[in-house]
């Protein structure tokens, strides 16, 4: 099986159809599990109290925003490089999706900052280097829905999500390049974690449940892309006369 | 369990508005997107071809 098998949309929409419910599943019971073990569960932290909970979304939520990014910037470039439909279109799913990511992780640090740091908001180089993410997505959404020619709308897109990359390395090191009020990674890429076990787990299994509600929400939507886009095919006007007995994803 | 009662879990020592401010927006956005999402991919589904062309 080559692996341009699923760019066919058709193909794209009937795996999507069954893997969908899966992720939702997927996405419920570990989130329910991660709010338990975090909420309920773990312990009191020795310097910040309880204050610290914020962190079982604050984490996964900037994680999530960053893997999103660079899977849009990676389906985008894929999309217009190779013209394949399929990938730009996921690439538009993921936009608004990272968004929202990006969007919990400034409210949610924002919360966190004033009991411990004292302050909303500081324009240090994390939190500034975080807001340009958040323009990012703002701008790749509004030049793929502005501009009305497909292709050039994809290339735009494509262009402003690939030079925005470079921001991702800089969101994740800058507490560690420059001084930041922000604490440096919790779970660092070359180091044993600093956190207590259930903590840690409690992030992760936060984590894995963003994942899944990610690929559950992008996936809906590139659906929804391709239905939209493809109205006039043979193919969904078919699967529209089956409905609803074939359509129930 | 961390908490001796509900009370204390509600007022996380005093920073529940900071943890429930953080905890419940965060919830709501996902639920909203997750059901917005579902519903353009229904509209889409039932849409009559004719009024999706441009």
């Amino acid at each position: 099986m080559r692996w341009t098998t699923f760019a066919a949309t058709p193909r794209f929409y009937a795996l999507t159809g069954y893997l969908i419910p899966g992720f939702w599943a997927v996405a419920a019971l570990l989130g329910l599990a991660g709010l338990g073990l975090g909420l309920g569960l773990a312990p009191s932290d020795f310097q910040q109290g309880n204050v610290y909970r914020i962190i079982f979304i604050h984490v996964p939520a900037a994680w999530m925003s960053m893997v999103i990014y660079v899977a849009m910037a990676f389906w985008a470039t894929v999309g217009w490089a190779a013209k394949v439909r399929v990938a730009s279109m996921l690439a538009r799913a993921l936009a608004p999706t990272g968004t929202l990511f990006t969007v919990i992780t400034l409210w949610t640090g924002s919360l966190w900052g004033k009991p411990t740091w004292g302050t909303w908001w500081v324009w240090d180089a994390k939190l500034t280097s975080y807001f340009v993410l958040l323009l990012l997505y703002i701008g790749y959404l509004a030049l793929t829905s502005t501009i009305e020619e497909r292709r050039r709308s994809d290339g735009a897109g494509a262009i402003v999500a690939l030079v925005g990359v470079v921001n991702i390395p800089i969101i994740y090191f800058a507490a560690v390049w420059w001084n930041s009020l922000h604490q440096g990674p919790s779970v660092p890429l070359n180091a044993a974690p600093k956190i207590a076990t259930s903590m840690l787990t409690a992030m992760l299994l936060m984590t894995f449940s963003f994942w899944s509600y990610a690929f559950a929400v992008v996936f809906t939507r590139t659906r929804a892309l391709v239905l939209e886009e493809e109205s006039h095919t043979e193919w969904v006007q078919s699967l529209r006369a089956r409905r609803p007995s074939m359509n129930r994803h | 369990m961390a908490w001796q009662s509900f009370e204390q879990f509600l007022s996380m020592q005093g920073h529940g508005l900071f943890v429930w401010g953080a905890y419940v927006p965060t919830l709501v956005a996902l639920a909203v997107e997750a059901w917005a999402t579902r519903l353009r991919w229904k509209k889409a589904l039932n849409a009559e071809a004719e009024e999706l062309l441009p």
